[in-house]
């Protein structure tokens, strides 16, 4: 089991690097998503002993609100905006690679000087939420267009969630659902917004927003 | 006893290296419809320029000839480094593996030395593209070294390339393809057919090249390819715990399926823009680098 779990938080590993290096914004949202569909998938493997309709019905809101939901809403806001790709990033593409790849390294030694309980010692599940969480804000940072800053926060979420499925024992499944429901609608009022950055500016560029127009 | 291995060995190399090309050739030729050249056009075509006389630039030094000759000398003591599976390497000892990545650079330095001599505009800026490129694909290279290294706790390539590469098998197959088509001037870095010089890289550094010495940089680029091949295949496939017929059967199997692999990149996908290469590039050291990290985890539990 824990093999498999590693195996997943690997793949989500390795999507943060494609999120990094990924100029074109539907390669960016596809990753995103991917991620997010993988990361819906453990609470079914985590507590597949004692599985009941509550962890079922969260795994499968989780998975279609991040796999299809929010990856669509961003995707009409990306054809509504009428833009494809990232050009000029403040970070660039290799160099936000290498900071990538640095910090999962560095969460990976990290983790292994955290004081965890015996059972998630042996588990990527910490080294994989600082990685994620660091791409995020890699992503918030160093990308210029809007849609890849919320790509960013997505994946910065995406390392939360991994990290909040320590807990999940103690915490209520509520609180994973309400925090879908934030995200969902986050991104939607985003989608909105995006559509009036666009009519505004004739841009999405985030460094435009600087200055007040009339 | 010895002389008679090392003259099948490098039998061996010489002459079954050049098959690869034409294979490739092949592959493409089958995608996209064609009959294509002959499997053996490599070989005809050295015959041929071995038999042509050399053109000499006024400017040139000796050096002209003498580069793509060390250099050919280079890739065939480093193809007696590399095992071929259950028949071993005919050299081994500690440290080869530092020696072949060594030596691979001689080469490299020589090729794009002898460009340089004729002074000519093209082959400078071939060598120029050549040489940039190499530093990040043989920083990929010497993390996949590395990872292997860790993961068998050795620095002979025979104990290295022995067991298989372990959990990051995957990724370590992955950034050594990459580093392959890098290395080997093969799409998506560089196009082998191009006839335009702009866009060249390894063919801008030989236009002048020609005759034997030109045959010499053919025959030295595909013991490179076949080189590489042995490499990618012995470290991802576990080649001690076969049996001998069987290890020298997945070796074969697998220079094959490494050699299809490359016909159809080159069929499928286009050369890349240039100021993509560094991106993917960085892509394969960083897949060779994860490979290193999961040896160094796998080893510490």
């Amino acid at each position: 089991m824990s093999g498999t779990l590693n195996l997943l938080i690997g793949l989500a590993m390795g999507l943060n690097l494609l999120a990094l290096g990924s100029s074109r914004l539907p390669s960016l949202i596809r990753a995103m998503s991917v991620q997010g569909m993988v990361l819906g998938l453990m609470p079914v493997l985590m507590e597949y002993d004692s599985l009941n309709w509550q962890v079922l019905a969260v795994t499968l809101a989780t998975m279609v609100g991040k796999g299809v939901l929010i990856p669509n809403l961003l995707r009409r806001a990306m054809r509504a905006a009428n833009i494809e790709r990232e050009i000029q990033p403040f970070i660039g593409f290799i160099p936000s690679l290498l900071l990538g790849a640095g910090g999962t390294i560095a969460a990976m030694a990290l983790a292994r000087h955290l004081p965890l309980l015996p059972e998630h010692s042996g588990m990527l599940l910490v080294p994989g939420a600082i990685a994620s969480v660091l791409t995020g804000f890699i992503l918030l940072i160093g990308r210029a267009k809007a849609i890849s800053q919320v790509c960013g926060y997505l994946i910065l979420e995406n390392g939360i969630y991994l990290f909040g499925l320590l807990l999940i024992h103690s915490t209520p499944l509520l609180v994973e659902s309400g925090i879908l429901l934030d995200i969902t609608v986050g991104v939607f009022v985003i989608g909105i917004i995006v559509d009036r950055i666009q009519r505004a500016f004739d841009s999405l560029d985030t460094r435009k927003l600087t200055t007040l127009r009339e | 006893m010895i002389v008679i291995d090392l003259i099948l060995r490098l039998a061996f190399w010489l002459l079954l290296a050049p098959l690869l090309p034409g294979i490739i050739n092949k592959v493409k030729a089958w995608v996209a419809g064609r009959r294509g050249p002959p499997v053996l056009q490599l070989y005809y075509d050295l015959a041929k320029l071995w038999r042509r006389g050399v053109v000499l630039s006024n400017l040139a030094s000796p050096a002209f000839i003498a580069g793509p000759a060390i250099g050919w000398m280079a890739l065939t003591l480093a193809a007696m480094l590399m095992p071929l599976g259950p028949a071993g390497s005919a050299l081994s000892f500690r440290g080869d593996v530092l020696l072949l990545i060594y030596l691979l650079a001689l080469a490299r330095f020589c090729t794009a030395w002898a460009a340089m001599e004729t002074g000519s505009a093209f082959e400078g800026m071939g060598a120029a593209r050549e040489v940039s490129y190499a530093v990040l694909a043989e920083a990929a290279i010497i993390a996949a070294v590395l990872s292997l290294s860790v993961q068998t706790g050795s620095v002979s390539l025979a104990t290295m390339l022995s067991p298989s590469a372990g959990a990051g098998a995957v990724l370590l197959a992955a950034g050594l393809f990459v580093v392959l088509l890098a290395e080997n001037c093969r799409v998506p870095f560089d196009d082998p057919n191009t006839h335009l010089e702009l866009t060249m890289i390894h063919e801008a550094m030989v236009l002048d090249h020609s005759g034997p010495p030109l045959a010499a940089i053919l025959h030295g680029a595909s013991i490179k390819l076949l080189l590489f091949s042995a490499l990618l295949v012995q470290a991802v496939f576990p080649m001690g715990d076969l049996e001998p017929l069987a290890a020298a059967g997945t070796l074969a199997a697998g220079v094959l399926l490494v050699t299809l692999a490359v016909g159809l990149v080159e069929s499928l996908l286009a050369r890349l823009a240039f100021r993509h290469v560094p991106l993917l590039l960085t892509t394969a050291f960083l897949l060779c680098l994860f490979a290193l990290l999961v040896a160094w985890k796998g080893g510490a539990q």
